[in-house]
Order: structure tokens, then C-alpha cells, then sequence
């Protein structure tokens, strides 16, 4: 894929941490190996926090809280139980990861908990978590000395020990950032970030994505405050539980680039150099205005941070080789005939066999009860068309059966399994995908990330396989020029098809179109109708929820009318519309 | 008796974070750091000018005020979410912070006044006058905001464009007006917290941070934008937290409001 010989990331990190390693045996001043240690501590910070907060947008205010239980980890363990130094960094770490997953269990089960709340939850810990070490036996108000305990030399001075832990530190940070960034797991964090609920939908398990992204970054901050209580050998809760602590570490993560593996290690080379060559007496008072004026300069002026920017340019410096690419190699050869396998692999079932069964659904909101016992099969291969007044329940009906909303009562039975109650993300994974009223793409995703998504999570699939489906999918739907643009740049029908594409990438059985041809033009509206029918040729069932009947008489081998939270009738298109039950729904009384 | 006067600072510290959280969906951090300012100001013009302290507020109320629009101004230029001002707020409270060091440096400095010295007789209580006269002036003040909010055409624009700003645009809302005014009025009323902040404690730039999660708490559990609610939830914390203190340590108090605030937050999340 590259054009010439390229160090990879990988390679290029090793190679880096090899040098760094080498500088003690240099022998410079002790100047450089503090400077170069505290560069590597502000690393490991600001990269480990942003693996949770960066990657998938919860803002932690938190990060003293973790970073101080792995100090006072360290500190208790070889003060009072004469733990070697050594011994005590994997428990500094665990222990900030156990305190990370705890709370993240707990945290992560609120859907509200999101954004601005979790940083204030995330602040609160900091404070509660001081205030325990501050009139525990942990501390109790003194701070514990640490200068007694032996620290190993390998390398000529105890210094020198702590220079090359932190080194290993930052490394694994920034290796962990690397492998996560382009893992299943990084596209999955992205995606929770511009819209968890949409990824949840489409198979992510964000729950789970997100616990063991906080345990991870825990960890880390952990380690390094381990390895922090031997530099300073004197520890306080004031020092320790600092929420600037934090907020340097985001500020850093932010200028770097905090959708960029490297961003955060970059903005934290950057301010420490910054604030290293700017220390001197009084200027200390300065340095800290300066420092806030360059987080602010930075959020409003650099909303990608520097690497975000960096990234932007090279993306447009090679729009055309990414063009010659799609169009030579992917749509062709092994990508559709991939297509064409699912498309054989789909069974065609018999044609009365219910894929979906849907009994006696119950789902009130507050006093509002929407669905009120709704009961109906969908048959392998059909297209059904479910129809009914506004605020009949035709949405919510959808948000249960792809799990997004739990039922209050009621069985939904896909192909005989009940998932009334299984996660949403499993349910894609079993074979149901949907489509959004209003269209809901990632949008900080590029047009064919989000369909490849789609097919990783959805259909099981790895990266690059992701990809090359994404962009038949793409072709499917007649988006495929557009595959680099984010989102944002579409047109609604160009969106809604990107919404249909990222549906039907995870292969799914059956497939929820909500209103897909509400708001387009009528020429527009041929097109998508003849989309819908192509996807049923495929064999995938497809349940339409609509108002515009025409299209239902086009379409649909069936109908469903919900009025009320109810199954008013069902049946061929042409006749329930002529039953009296259905006019009088629409109508009113008068017309039936 | 004490719970009840802290709570009226609070509150005070409270009432601007929570109206512009709550109606201008800005997370206004530097608030805590202008209240510091005022605070200085007020010691500054007090021991230097020999003024009385509350006349004070003549002077710096109305510059407060244009602080807030100013601000205000450039959130609105800059289009910032929640998340985006808390950060950029923070970064104006470290420069703040900064500018107080650097002018009245991290020493402590006391005011003395009449207000801290003078005792009431209550009853069978003696109370301060300085922080009988903040809870007088917390409660007059959210008692006036919430009536405001609750009656006034204008009180209720600002609700209406805090739910749907287009569309109360769209029927003659003037929102960029109400934000600027709601904005300017926020910083005004942290320059009266800082008032009673000089009156009643000890100044230091690092005092700061001190009051942040309290009055979080304090805002969240009153519910956003809502003033009673604010005053209520103020009383209620800064009770328990007294009563901590006599039952423990005083050690132990902010483990009370914190989590109290982690439960709410957990328990009600939909603000």
C-alpha cells in the first residue's frame, strides 16, 4: 500500500525507546535525565488517559484519583510492609485498575453518566479518594517518606533505575494507544464517541470496550505514580490528589491530538519542553498563566490538537492515490464476490417460517404506555410494511426489538430465541441491523470506516476485510465515490443511504427501516424503493415503517397497522387499507 | 446554625455557575476564580481606601457584570459546548489565579472589618454578623432569580430558549441579548459572593479549588438553573457537613458532599 520504504509505527516506537534507553551511558549532566524523566511521566499520563477519555469521549477529571493510588500503593507497600520498590509497581498498577473497574461497573450501567456528568463524577472520586487518604493510616496528614527504601541499580545510579522505569512506562502507554488505535476495539471506542448508542446498535460492546479501556488507562497511571512516590521519595495527598494533575494531562492530550495514537505524547514533549525552559524563580507564577492561556488558545482554535492538524494535511495531500485505490482495487475482484457468498449463505428459508416473533410486547414511558401488548410474526424473506398514525408506536416498537429500549413485558423471539432481554450489541450480532428516522452516522468517521464498522462488529469480520466490504456496500448503495468524505458532507438522500449501508454491511437477517423516504424527492424515492427491493433479492427480510402509502402499496408483501400501542390489523396491503379499522385510525370515526 | 450560613455562601458561588449551566449550557468553572477576584477587590478597596466592604459592591458589581458579558461574548463567538467551556474556563481560572498570585502573592491575607468581629444575640445564640448577612443576601438573591426565572416575560424567554434556542429564536426570543444578560448577571453575583468571601474567611489564590466540588454538588443536586433548588441543596450540605465535623473529624467533611454528589449523579442522571 505505501509507496516507498516507511519505518512503521511499531518499529519506529522500539527504535526510539532503544535510544532513549542508551542516554544515561552518555553520561550528561543530571540535568537531562530528570528533564527526560519528567517527559516521560507526562507521557505516560497523558497517553494513558486519553486510551478512555480521548478515544472514546468521557472526559475523566480523575486521573490524580488513579495516578494517587498507585503512589500511595507504593508508598504503603514499601514503607510499612517492606515490599521491594520493584514489587510494589504491578501492585500500584492493579490496584488503580481494580479502583478503575469498580467504578467503571458501577458508572458505565447509567446511560445518563455521559460527557460534562462523568467528568464531574470522575472529580468527585478525586476528592473523596484524597480525603480517605488524608485520615487513614495511608497518610493521615503528614506524607510518607520514602527515602529508606532501597531502589535497585542496574545502570549506575538509582536515578538512573527510575529514568529507565518511566521510559518503559511511556512506551507501553504509547504501544497500548498504537495497538488500540488500530484494533477492533480503537474503531469501536471512536465510534462511542460520536454515538454510543448507535454503536451499541450496530454490535459494539460498549460497555465492555469501555470498562477495559478505564481499567488500561488506570493502570498505567498507576505504574507511573508508583514509579513518581521513589522519584519524589516524599509523598503528600496535596501533591499527590491534584486535580491540575489531571487537567495537565488533558490540556496536553488536547493540544497533541486526542484522536491521534501519538497526539497526547507529542502535546506532553511539547509543554513539558515549554515549561522546563520557561522555570526559573518567579517566572513560576507566569508560567502557569501561560500555560492556561495555551489551553484555552488550544480548544478554541485547534479542535483536532496539533496532530489531528498534521493528519488533516496529509490526508489532503494524497486524495489521489486514495482515489486510484478505490476505484482499481477494492470494489472488483474479491469484494463482491464476498458479497455474492453472503448473499448464497443467507438461507432461503421456507416461506412461512417467522424469522421474527413478536409476543404480547409491552413498553410504557412513565404514564405513556406506547406499546400495549403488540403482537406479530415477520416471515423469512418477506418485506412487511408496518404502518399507522403518528405516536402509534411504530418507533418504539423498533427501539425494543433492536434493543435500544427494554420491554417491560412480552417475549421477542428471533428465529426462536428470545432477546427481550439480551444486549443490544448481541442482537446485531444474531443478525438484526436498523436504520435511523433522521440519519445518525459517526461524524467524525469517514463515510466508509462507518460502514466498516458496521460489517467488523456486526458481521464479525476483521479490519481489512471490514474495509473491502464497507466499500462494496458502498458500491451497493452508490456511495462509493464518496468513501473518504466524513458524514457531514452528504446530502439527506446520500446519508440515509450511508444509514442503509452501514445496516445491511453487518449482513444482518432481517433489517428495521425507519421512514427511509420521508423527505425525499420523488425521483430520489424510485431509487431508494428500487434499493429496498434489491436488498430483499438478497435475502435479507426487511420490516418498513412508513407513511408514504405509495410506496407500502409497492412494496410490501404485507402489512401491519399498529393504532395505539396495537396490532389494529393485517394483512395484504390493499385490503387493510380498506378496512374500516384502519380508516377510522387515520381518519376518525366520520370516514369509516 | 453554622451549616446554615456556609450554605448561603455556597449558594451565592452557586447561583452563577447554576444559571449559566443550566440556561446558557455553560459549565462555568472561572466563576469560582472571580469570586476571588471580587474577594481581593474587596480587601484591596477596604484596607486601602478605608471603605466600608458592602459599599464596595458599587464599584465592582457593575464591573463584574461587563467581565460576564465579556465572556460571554467570546463563548458565543467561539460556539463552545459544555464540555469545551469547562476547559476553557479552567484555563482562565489557572490565569486568575495567576494574576492574584502575582499581584497580592500566595501569602494569606485577613480583612478585618466590623462585619467579622460583630456578634448578634439571637435567642440563646450568638451569631456572626458577617454570615448571618451572606445568607440574608443568598436567600434574598435566589428568592429574586427564581421568582424571575419563574414570572417575568424574560425569566421565562430564558427557559424557552434553554430548551429549544432556534425555535424560540424563531418566535422573537432575542437569545444573543438573554445570554449576555444572563451571563453578565452570573459574574455579578459571584462578585457578591466574593464579598462575603473576604468578609468571612481568609484569602489565598490556592482558596480557589477549595469551594469547586462543594458547590458542584450543590448545583447539581438543586438541579440545573433552578434557584431554590440551589439554596435548598446548599443548607442541606453545608448541615451534614457541620454535623460530620462534630461527629468526626473535620477531616471528614467533604466526604459527605462528594458523595452525595456521586449517589445524585448516579441515581438521576437526566439533568
Amino acid at each position: 500500500m505505501n509507496s516507498g520504504p516507511r519505518l512503521s509505527p511499531t518499529w519506529g516506537l522500539v527504535v526510539a525507546a532503544l535510544a532513549l534507553a542508551a542516554v544515561p551511558a552518555l553520561k550528561l549532566p543530571a540535568f537531562y535525565e530528570s528533564f527526560l524523566y519528567l517527559v516521560f511521566f507526562w507521557i505516560s499520563l497523558a497517553t494513558s488517559w486519553n486510551i478512555l477519555s480521548g478515544y472514546a469521549g468521557y472526559f475523566s477529571f480523575g486521573h490524580a484519583a488513579f495516578f494517587g493510588a498507585g503512589v500511595y500503593t507504593t508508598a504503603t507497600f514499601t514503607t510499612a510492609f517492606n515490599v521491594p520498590f520493584l514489587l510494589s509497581l504491578p501492585a500500584a498498577g492493579l490496584v488503580a485498575a481494580l479502583l478503575g473497574s469498580v467504578i467503571a461497573a458501577v458508572v458505565f450501567r447509567v446511560r445518563g453518566v455521559r460527557g460534562e456528568l462523568f467528568g464531574l463524577l470522575t472529580l468527585a472520586v478525586t476528592f473523596v479518594l484524597s480525603t480517605i487518604a488524608l485520615n487513614t493510616r495511608l497518610d493521615g496528614g503528614p506524607g510518607v517518606f520514602l527515602a529508606a527504601v532501597p531502589v535497585p541499580t542496574v545502570f549506575g545510579t538509582p536515578a538512573t533505575t527510575l529514568y529507565h522505569l518511566a521510559l518503559a512506562a511511556a512506551f507501553v502507554s504509547v504501544f497500548a494507544a498504537l495497538a488500540i488505535y488500530r484494533s477492533r476495539w480503537g474503531m469501536g471506542l471512536f465510534a462511542i464517541r460520536d454515538d454510543e448508542d448507535v454503536a451499541e446498535v450496530l454490535g459494539v460492546p460498549t460497555f465492555r470496550y469501555k470498562l477495559v479501556a478505564f481499567a488500561l488507562s488506570c493502570f498505567i497511571a498507576g505504574l507511573i505514580g508508583g514509579i513518581h512516590a521513589m522519584f519524589v521519595t516524599y509523598v503528600t495527598v496535596a501533591e499527590t490528589f491534584a486535580v491540575g494533575l489531571a487537567v495537565d494531562a488533558i490540556m496536553m492530550a488536547a493540544l497533541g491530538g486526542t484522536r491521534v495514537w501519538y497526539g497526547p505524547a507529542l502535546g506532553a514533549v511539547i509543554i513539558t519542553t515549554l515549561t522546563q525552559s520557561l522555570t526559573g524563580g518567579e517566572s513560576a507564577v507566569l508560567n502557569r498563566a501561560l500555560i492556561g492561556a495555551i489551553l484555552i488558545a488550544v480548544i478554541v482554535f485547534l479542535p483536532n490538537g496539533v496532530a489531528g492538524g498534521l493528519q488533516r494535511r496529509f490526508r489532503r495531500a494524497a486524495p489521489a492515490s486514495a482515489g486510484a485505490r478505490t476505484s482499481v482495487g477494492a470494489t472488483a475482484g474479491p469484494t463482491a464476490s464476498t458479497i455474492a457468498r453472503v448473499t448464497v449463505a443467507t438461507p432461503a428459508p421456507a416461506a412461512a417460517a417467522p424469522l421474527l416473533g413478536c409476543v404480547e410486547i409491552k413498553k410504557a414511558f412513565r404514564g405513556l404506555q406506547a406499546l400495549a401488548g403488540v403482537t406479530l410474526d415477520v416471515r423469512a424473506g418477506e418485506i412487511l410494511g408496518l404502518i399507522g398514525p403518528n405516536g402509534s408506536g411504530k418507533s418504539t416498537l423498533i427501539n425494543v426489538v433492536s434493543g435500544y429500549y427494554r420491554v417491560d413485558g412480552g417475549q421477542i423471539l428471533l428465529d426462536g430465541q428470545d432477546i427481550a432481554r439480551v444486549h443490544a450489541h448481541r442482537i446485531a450480532g444474531l443478525g438484526l441491523a436498523r436504520t435511523y428516522q433522521i440519519p445518525r452516522s459517526f461524524h467524525r468517521l469517514s463515510v466508509l470506516d462507518n460502514v466498516a464498522l458496521a460489517a467488523m462488529f456486526g458481521g464479525g469480520h476483521g479490519r481489512a476485510t471490514g474495509r473491502s466490504l464497507g466499500r462494496a456496500w458502498l458500491a451497493f448503495t452508490g456511495l462509493e465515490a464518496k468513501a473518504d468524505a466524513l458524514p457531514g458532507e452528504l446530502n439527506l438522500l446520500e446519508r440515509k443511504f450511508l444509514d442503509l449501508a452501514r445496516a445491511l454491511a453487518s449482513e444482518p437477517r432481517l433489517v428495521l427501516l425507519d421512514e427511509v423516504l420521508s423527505g425525499l424527492t420523488p425521483a430520489q424515492m424510485t431509487d431508494a424503493l428500487g434499493l429496498v427491493r434489491r436488498i430483499r433479492e438478497r435475502g435479507t427480510t426487511v420490516v418498513f415503517v412508513e407513511h408514504i402509502m405509495r410506496a407500502v402499496l409497492d412494496l410490501a408483501d404485507r402489512v401491519v397497522v399498529l393504532s395505539g400501542g396495537r396490532v389494529i390489523a393485517e394483512g395484504a396491503p390493499r385490503l387493510v387499507m380498506r378496512d374500516p379499522d384502519v380508516v377510522r385510525a387515520y381518519l376518525g370515526k366520520a370516514y369509516a | 446554625m453554622a451549616g446554615l450560613f456556609t450554605g448561603g455562601l455556597y449558594a451565592l458561588l452557586g447561583l452563577g455557575l447554576s444559571l449559566t449551566w443550566g440556561l446558557l449550557r455553560v459549565i462555568n468553572l472561572a466563576n469560582f476564580a472571580l469570586a476571588f477576584l471580587g474577594a481581593y477587590l474587596t480587601y484591596q478597596l477596604a484596607t486601602a481606601a478605608a471603605v466600608d466592604p458592602i459599599l464596595t459592591l458599587i464599584v465592582i458589581v457593575p464591573g463584574f457584570f461587563l467581565i460576564g458579558l465579556a465572556l460571554e461574548e467570546g463563548f458565543l463567538r467561539f460556539k463552545l459546548d459544555e464540555l469545551t467551556s469547562l476547559i476553557v474556563t479552567f484555563g482562565l481560572t489557572v490565569i486568575l489565579e495567576s494574576l492574584i498570585q502575582w499581584i497580592w502573592t500566595a501569602d494569606f491575607r485577613r480583612l478585618e472589618s466590623p462585619y467579622a468581629r460583630t456578634s448578634l444575640k439571637l435567642g440563646p445564640l450568638f451569631v456572626g454578623l458577617g454570615g448571618l448577612l451572606a445568607f440574608l443576601a443568598a436567600a434574598l438573591l435566589t428568592l429574586a432569580t427564581w421568582a424571575w426565572l419563574r414570572w417575568s416575560y424574560l425569566g421565562k424567554a430564558a427557559r424557552a430558549a434553554a430548551q429549544d434556542g432556534p425555535m424560540a429564536g424563531a418566535f422573537g426570543v432575542n437569545r444573543r441579548r438573554l445570554a449576555l444578560m444572563l451571563a453578565g448577571l452570573s459574574s455579578a453575583y459571584a462578585a457578591v459572593a466574593g464579598l462575603f468571601i473576604a468578609l468571612n474567611h481568609t484569602l489565598a489564590p490556592s482558596q480557589i479549588y477549595s469551594w469547586i466540588g462543594v458547590v458542584f454538588a450543590a448545583v447539581i443536586i438543586g438541579r440545573l438553573g433552578n434557584a431554590l433548588g440551589l439554596l435548598a441543596a446548599s443548607v442541606f450540605i453545608a448541615g451534614s457537613e457541620a454535623l460530620t465535623m462534630a461527629v468526626t473529624a473535620p477531616g471528614w467533611a467533604p466526604l459527605v458532599s462528594f458523595t452525595l454528589l456521586i449517589v445524585i449523579l448516579l441515581l438521576r442522571p437526566e439533568l
